[in-house]
């Protein structure tokens, strides 16, 4: 067989072009003032919005020192608090990223009847208050609801209870590992898994071995975007959990209730806390998205090979 | 291993697919199956590769029916239009994969597998890629390691889709003629889908021309272009001037040039039409002897070695082309607006309406 010269020349050719896009950059950028200015307006805003609220609420929570900020933690009713949400959270991500996971699947990589009502119907929990959600299930779970009868003749109590809470939460957090994994598995398409098909792999190894490593960094990004929406979630919570002091009060709750009783402090140390659950799950957002990066540049997927199909 | 394709039927939904579709595809053999988009090419092969499932009919391997057997266990090697590698592995993992995959107890160990793969990666001329990904190799090298991985597994059948349709002209025009010598290597029975009549007429050795779901003609390259069963398949494999003729007695009539033919001897009198390729058009400076139409040269252009005209005949609508060596060209001594006449060489007369006229070889 004679050598593919042409094809066998190593993938550098394309390094070149990064000269050019520089000079072309410079002929349509902004003047500096104009650039100055918009980074300015960014910059103040996240600055009021985003920055100043979060020192408030670090500074107020240990405004009276560690010794206050930590009783206010350990004080049962906040301590259950959190035991709750952190429960919550246990049960609902996995739950949702199962759900998450068979609905992509089913919605990219197969053609049924009912799959628009499907798409919209996943988006439905972002668009109706919580407050609403929390009524719905009231109605229908409720002692005075549809099934409330049946489910109190079989000693089941779920609306002012922690299943209450869990369900009104897994339905706030539907679509968010949905929302992620669709256009993910729509634009691969199937074709790699066809391939491992072919190669003699069945379903569940090409799940494990083809499908699932293509959709990781998507997966763990709608499952802390879940995990965040999970702890924080306060209307439909509100509604359904009947508010009962170290027992159905998930931290948000339980921070409203120190807070009306103008227990400052410790209404700041409980959100101190929450603030900084929600700082974790950014903060590994940004990790997971600068690894995803990183993983993608080690691969030499730069801008401009990326195109090529 | 031969394919045998029995009556095959697909629909989806109102669209016809493949249209009661059997072939037979000897062992060892490479073979095209030419077409149109949407004339049902792919689907065939994916039909055949065990990636969709016929509505009727049967195929068999080499006798044994395979309808019912599942992709995985079908033992086919597919190859994707679009590489289909998996993006996550290497190189070697991808070639890897099909062995891998493999339940524990027929699965070779890890000496055995990296030999393997190695020797496949030699064969492709990329074992010097073993330890990048996919993305870093360029679109060719990408399809010879889609192949090396569909060989892995040792398939019956080697099927590939479209394999050099998202690569540019020249490394296309290479790795069809390495698949070939690929071929003669390892010869496994191989079906390849292309939309290019000259990759096909280059590479296979049958061409099964394909239209709306049927079969149109079926032979070697040669048979296909030389003997055209149709209008279709004449059309399809190149260009093709188009000339209204009078059928009479086994003779055509254009104008005032008789062109033989017999094919339609029995024909009493009726219209046709008469297939002439641009190069089996003869330019001729003058009136000839034996009959010539007179024509008027409406466009010159140059394309490396050959000249292709674009003539105009008297009372006719269509534009003729025609193809000629530069040096015929310059001996004639032609230009652009000038008078000329012109002789097909070779013709092949369809009448007015026929449309099958005994498809196959």
């Amino acid at each position: 067989m004679s050598s593919l010269a042409s094809e066998n020349r190593a993938p550098g050719a394309a390094a070149g072009a990064s000269g050019h896009k520089l000079a072309w950059h410079r002929a349509t950028e902004e003047p500096a003032w104009l650039r100055r200015v918009l980074i300015g307006v960014a910059l103040s805003f996240l600055a009021l919005f985003l920055v100043l609220p979060l020192t408030v609420v670090i500074y107020s929570a240990f405004e009276q020192g560690l010794k206050v900020w930590y009783d206010a933690i350990v004080e049962p009713d906040a301590a259950a608090a959190i035991r709750l949400t952190l429960l919550v959270v246990v049960i609902v991500v996995p739950l949702n990223l199962v759900f998450g996971v068979v609905a992509a699947w089913a919605i990219a990589k197969f053609e049924f009847r009912g799959k628009s009502v499907l798409i919209t119907l996943i988006d439905l929990p972002f668009a109706i208050s919580p407050v609403v959600v929390g009524l719905i299930f009231v109605i229908l779970l409720g002692s005075q609801g549809w099934l409330g009868p049946w489910l109190a003749s079989h000693e089941m109590r779920i609306i002012f209870a922690v299943p209450g809470i869990i369900l009104v939460i897994a339905f706030g957090t539907l679509p968010f590992v949905a929302r992620e994994l669709i256009p993910l598995m729509q634009q691969q398409g199937k074709e790699e898994e066809e391939s491992s098909l072919t190669l003699g792999a069945n379903g569940w190894q090409t799940f494990w071995r083809v499908t699932l490593p293509n959709v990781k960094w998507g997966l763990i990004y709608g499952v802390i975007l879940c995990n965040a929406r999970a702890m924080g979630e306060f209307g439909a919570v509100a509604v359904v959990s009947g508010r009962i002091r170290g027992e159905t009060n998930t931290m948000p709750l339980h921070i409203e209730v120190l807070y009306n009783e103008y227990m400052f402090t410790a209404a700041f140390a409980v959100s101190s806390l929450l603030a900084a659950l929600a700082i974790v799950t950014i903060a590994v957002k940004s990790f997971v998205e600068w690894n995803d990066e990183r993983a993608q540049g080690a691969a030499g997927l730069t801008g401009l090979t990326r195109k090529t199909p | 291993m031969s394919i045998e394709i029995e009556n095959v039927n697909k629909r989806f939904g109102d669209f016809v697919a493949v249209d009661n579709v059997s072939l037979s595809l000897p062992d060892g053999q490479l073979t095209a199956l030419l077409g149109p988009s949407g004339s049902g090419k792919t689907t065939l092969l994916r039909i055949i590769a065990g990636l969709e499932n016929p509505d009727s009919g049967r195929i068999r391997f080499h006798g044994e029916d395979t309808t019912d057997v599942h992709v995985s266990d079908r033992g086919v090697g597919f190859v994707f239009q679009h590489y289909a590698l998996f993006k996550h592995m290497s190189v070697f993992d991808n070639v890897a994969y099909g062995l891998t995959v493999k339940p524990r107890r027929i699965r070779p160990d890890k000496a055995e597998i990296k030999r393997r793969v190695m020797k496949l990666l030699e064969l492709v001329q990329l074992d010097w890629t073993a330890h990048r990904l996919p993305s870093q190799l360029s679109g060719g090298q990408r399809q010879r390691i889609a192949l090396a991985r569909a060989l892995a597994v040792e398939p019956k059948v080697l099927l590939l889709d479209e394999p050099f349709g998202a690569l540019d002209a020249k490394v296309r025009a290479e790795l069809r003629r390495w698949l070939r010598r690929l071929h003669d290597e390892i010869h496994v029975t191989s079906v390849f889908v292309t939309h290019d009549q000259e990759e096909a007429l280059e590479v296979s050795d049958r061409v099964v021309v394909m239209n709306h779901g049927k079969v149109e003609q079926e032979g070697t390259p040669e048979e296909v272009y030389d003997h055209p069963a149709n209008p279709f398949v004449y059309k399809f494999l190149g260009n093709v001037n188009l000339f209204h003729a009078r059928v009479e007695n086994g003779h055509a009539r254009i104008g005032d040039l008789t062109l033989p033919a017999p094919e339609h001897g029995d024909a009493r009198s009726g219209k046709g039409y008469a297939y002439v390729r641009p190069h089996e058009i003869e330019i001729l400076a003058e009136q000839d002897a034996s009959g010539a139409l007179p024509a008027t040269i409406e466009l010159v252009s140059i394309v490396g070695p050959s000249v292709r005209l674009e003539l105009r005949i008297e009372n006719g609508d269509d534009l003729v082309h025609a193809e000629l060596p530069k040096a015929r060209f310059r001996e004639l001594g032609l230009a652009q607006g000038g008078q000329t006449w012109i002789k097909p060489l070779t013709s092949r007369v369809f009448l007015d309406g026929e449309t099958l006229p005994s498809a196959g070889v």
